[in-house]
C-alpha cells in the first residue's frame, strides 16, 4: 500500500514537472547548453559557460546546462531529453558528440543543433569553432619577447590538427620577435590532467626552458614555471589567479558575441546551417590581460599585430613557411587555405618535437 | 644526458614516486593481514577530496593531509567490515570500494574544480641538502615526501618488531593458529586495514596537496591500480616498495624528459613506458623464490570456530 501511494505521488509529480516545462515552452526562447567537463571556475567548459550566461541575460530567452557529460550514449541521452522537452536550440561543446548530435538532430527537425569543433552537418545542424591559433600566434609573440634563453616549452594535449596548428600559430609568433627562438614539445595525451601535465611542464623546465605554454585545461603547468621563477601562457580562459608571477597572458575564448548572433537569428527565422570559423575580427578570441612582467614595448607590438590581423593586413599562416625538415610548405605571398589549416598534421621550422 | 639532468630527474622520480609509495605501503600492510584491497584508487581519491577541502577551508596544509588520512582509514573500515566483519568476498568489496570512492569523490568534489590551494610548498632541509647528490635528489623536497621516508620504516619496525606485527603477520599466514593462542583474529585484520587505509588516504592527500595544488576529477589517474601491483614487485616488504615506487616514478618522469629534449621516438610508445613496466615487474616477480612468496592466507576468510 505504502509502495502504491509512493508511486502515485512520483507519477504526480513527474506529471506536474512535465506539464510546467510545456506550458512555458510557448513563450520564451529555450536553450540548452552540454559541457564535457564540470563549469568549475576556469577553462573550457567555464568560457561556455560565461557566454550562456550573456545568453541568458537576453529577454525571452531562457537557458539551461548539463555538465560533465560524458561523450558517446550519455550525451546522446541528454540531447533528446532537451530536445523532447522542447528546447529550441541546443549548443554542444565538445568534439565527441558529434555523431550523438548528428543522430537526434535527425529525430527533431524543428530543434536547431550546433555543434562545437566537428565537421559534419544536417539542414538543422550547424557547426562551429572560433580561430584560437591567432590568439596563440600573438601570445607566442608575448612568449618570444619574454624569453631569456631562447626556449620555450609547450605542453601538448594530443597530436591532432586542432592542437598542431596551436603549436604552429605560437611558433610564428614566438619566431616573428626572436627568430632564432625554439619550441619543444611534450604531448600527454590528456585534456585534463593536472599532475600529469605539470610533470611534462616540470621537464620542459629541466632541459632549459624559460616560458612555457600550453593546450589543456588544467593551471598545472602555469604552477609548475611559478614555482620555477619561469613565465608561462595559458589557454582557454585567463589562468592568471593560479600563478600570478609567472602568468604573461593567455590565449582565451569569448564565445558570448557569438552565441548571441546565433540565438538572434533562431529567434527571428534567418538561421542556416553552416560551419562557422569566425576569429579576431568577431572578438570570438581574444588574449588576456597581460601580467605586470610584460614591458609596455611587447604590449605595444602585440596590440599593432592584432590591430593588422583584425584588418586583415596579416595572416598567421601567411609564406614563406618551412617544416621542421626545412621544407617549404607555404610559399612566399601565399596564404594557407582554411581546409589546409584544418587537415594540419605537420610543424613548422622552430619546434623540436614530434608529431607521433 | 650530463648531470644537470639527470640531478632534477631523480628528483622528480622520487616526487613522482611519493604517493605511489604511500599507497604501495599501505596494501603491504593490509596484504600482510591477509586480505586483499582493491579499493586503493578510490581510497586515494577520497583521500585527495577530503585533504583538499580540508586545506581549503581551515588554511591549514597539515589539517589537510591527516583529513585526508582519516577518510582513508575511514572508507578502509567499510572494507574491513565487509571482509573481516561480515566475511564478504575481498575482491568484489575491493573493486566495490574503488567504484564507490572514485564516483563518491568526483561528484563531491565538482564544486571545487578550478581552485586552488597554497598547500605544502618544497622547502629545503638545512645542511641535509648540501650533501652532493643525495642533498639536491632528497632533500629539497616537500615536507610529505620527508614524511613519507619515514614511513617505510615505521611499517617495518611496526610488521618485524612488535608483538603487534608478529601477531598480524600471523593472521596473514595461519589464521588457526592466531585463534588458537587466544588472539582476535578479527581485531587484528581489522587494524591492519584501517591502517592500510589511512596510509593509502596519505597517498591521495599528497596529489592534491603537493604535488599539484588543485582538485581534478580522476586525478588519481590509474596510481592506486600501480601501487597494487607494486606489491607484488616487493614480495610484500616495505624496503622493496620503495624500490619500486622510485623506479616507477623515474620511468614516468623519464619519458617526458626524453620528449623535451627532442627524441624521435613516438610519444605514444614514451607514454606507454610506466605501465610496460608494470606488466613487466609483475610477470618478472611471478618467478619466485623462497621467502618471496604471497601471504599464506590472502585473500582467505577465516571462519573462527563456534
Amino acid at each position: 500500500m505504502r509502495k502504491g501511494c509512493l508511486l502515485l505521488g512520483m507519477i504526480f509529480l513527474v506529471w506536474m514537472v512535465g506539464a510546467g516545462g510545456a506550458g512555458a515552452a510557448d513563450e520564451a526562447l529555450k536553450v540548452g547548453f552540454i559541457y564535457v567537463s564540470p563549469v568549475g571556475d576556469a577553462g573550457w567548459s567555464y568560457a561556455h559557460e560565461q557566454a550562456r550566461l550573456a545568453v541568458e541575460a537576453l529577454e525571452g530567452v531562457r537557458t539551461a546546462f548539463v555538465e560533465d557529460v560524458r561523450e558517446g550514449p550519455d550525451s546522446e541521452r541528454v540531447m533528446r531529453n532537451m530536445a523532447r522537452k522542447g528546447y529550441d536550440l541546443i549548443f554542444a561543446t565538445s568534439y565527441g558528440y558529434m555523431d550523438s548530435m548528428l543522430k537526434v538532430a535527425g529525430e527533431f527537425p524543428d530543434t536547431v543543433f550546433m555543434h562545437c569543433s566537428g565537421y559534419k552537418l544536417a539542414p538543422n545542424m550547424g557547426n562551429y569553432f572560433g580561430r584560437i591559433y591567432q590568439a596563440r600566434y600573438l601570445s607566442g609573440m608575448a612568449a618570444g619577447a619574454m624569453t631569456r634563453g631562447g626556449q620555450i616549452g609547450y605542453v601538448a594535449a594530443f597530436p591532432i590538427p586542432e592542437v598542431i596548428r596551436g603549436i604552429n600559430a605560437f611558433t610564428i609568433g614566438v619566431r616573428a620577435v626572436n627568430p632564432k627562438a625554439t619550441v619543444r614539445v611534450v604531448w600527454t595525451k590528456t585534456w585534463y590532467d593536472p599532475a600529469t601535465e605539470k610533470e611534462a611542464a616540470k621537464s620542459l623546465l629541466d632541459v632549459g626552458c624559460d616560458v612555457i605554454a600550453q593546450h589543456q585545461d588544467s593551471p598545472g603547468p602555469q604552477e609548475a614555471a611559478q614555482e620555477r621563477g619561469a613565465y608561462s601562457v595559458g589557454y582557454n580562459t585567463d589562468m592568471s589567479a593560479f600563478a600570478p608571477r609567472a602568468h604573461l597572458t593567455a590565449a582565451v575564448w569569448n564565445w558570448a558575441p557569438f552565441y548571441l548572433e546565433v540565438v538572434e537569428s533562431v529567434r527571428n527565422g534567418t538561421w542556416k546551417s553552416t560551419a562557422a570559423w569566425p576569429g579576431m575580427e568577431k572578438g570570438i578570441v581574444g588574449l588576456a590581460p597581460f601580467g605586470p612582467m610584460v614591458p609596455e614595448s611587447v604590449k605595444t607590438r602585440i596590440e599593432q599585430e592584432k590591430a593588422r590581423l583584425i584588418n586583415g593586413e596579416t595572416r598567421v599562416f601567411a609564406g614563406p613557411i618551412k617544416d621542421q625538415q626545412g621544407n617549404l610548405k607555404i610559399a612566399a605571398g601565399e596564404t594557407a587555405s582554411d581546409e589546409a589549416l584544418l587537415g594540419m598534421t605537420w610543424l613548422v621550422e622552430g619546434v623540436v618535437g614530434t608529431t607521433e | 644526458m650530463t648531470a644537470e639532468l639527470l640531478l632534477p630527474l631523480l628528483a622528480a622520480a622520487v616526487q613522482t614516486g611519493t604517493p605511489i609509495l604511500y599507497a604501495t605501503l599501505g596494501e603491504i600492510l593490509t596484504e600482510r593481514a591477509g586480505v586483499l584491497n582493491l579499493g586503493v584508487e578510490g581510497i586515494m581519491m577520497v583521500g585527495a577530496l577530503a585533504a583538499y577541502v580540508t586545506a581549503l577551508a581551515t588554511g591549514h596544509a597539515g589539517l589537510g593531509f591527516a583529513a585526508g588520512a582519516g577518510c582513508g582509514a575511514l572508507l578502509a573500515a567499510v572494507h574491513a567490515q565487509v571482509c573481516v566483519g561480515f566475511r564478504g568476498n575481498q575482491v568484489v568489496s575491493g573493486l566495490a570500494l574503488t567504484i564507490l570512492g572514485t564516483g563518491l569523490a568526483n561528484y563531491l568534489g565538482t564544486p571545487y574544480i578550478g581552485q586552488s590551494i597554497p598547500g605544502f610548498q618544497r622547502t629545503a632541509l638545512p645542511l641535509l641538502d648540501q650533501i652532493p647528490i643525495l642533498g639536491p635528489v632528497f632533500f629539497r623536497q616537500d615536507p610529505l615526501v620527508y614524511l613519507s621516508y619515514l614511513a617505510p620504516v615505521f611499517v617495518w619496525v611496526a610488521l618485524k618488531r612488535t608483538t603487534w606485527g608478529l601477531n598480524l603477520r600471523a593472521a596473514g599466514e595461519a589464521p588457526e593458529a592466531v585463534t588458537a593462542a587466544g588472539l582476535s583474529f578479527a581485531r587484528l585484520r581489522w587494524s591492519a586495514v584501517v591502517l592500510g587505509g589511512l596510509l593509502m588516504g596519505c597517498g591521495g592527500a599528497y596529489l592534491s596537496l603537493a604535488y599539484t595544488h588543485l582538485w581534478s576529477t580522476g586525478l588519481v589517474a590509474g596510481r592506486g591500480w600501480i601501487a597494487v601491483a607494486l606489491v607484488i614487485f616487493a614480495f610484500w616488504h616495505p624496503g622493496r616498495a620503495v624500490l619500486g615506487a622510485y623506479l616507477f616514478g623515474g620511468v614516468m618522469a623519464f619519458q617526458f624528459r626524453l620528449q623535451a629534449l627532442g627524441t624521435h621516438l613516438p610519444s605514444s610508445l614514451l607514454l606507454m613506458l610506466p605501465y610496460l613496466l608494470t606488466i613487466f615487474v609483475l610477470v618478472a616477480a611471478s618467478v619466485r623464490r623462497r621467502g618471496q612468496a604471497p601471504p599464506a592466507a590472502l585473500g582467505v576468510n577465516h571462519e573462527p570456530p563456534d
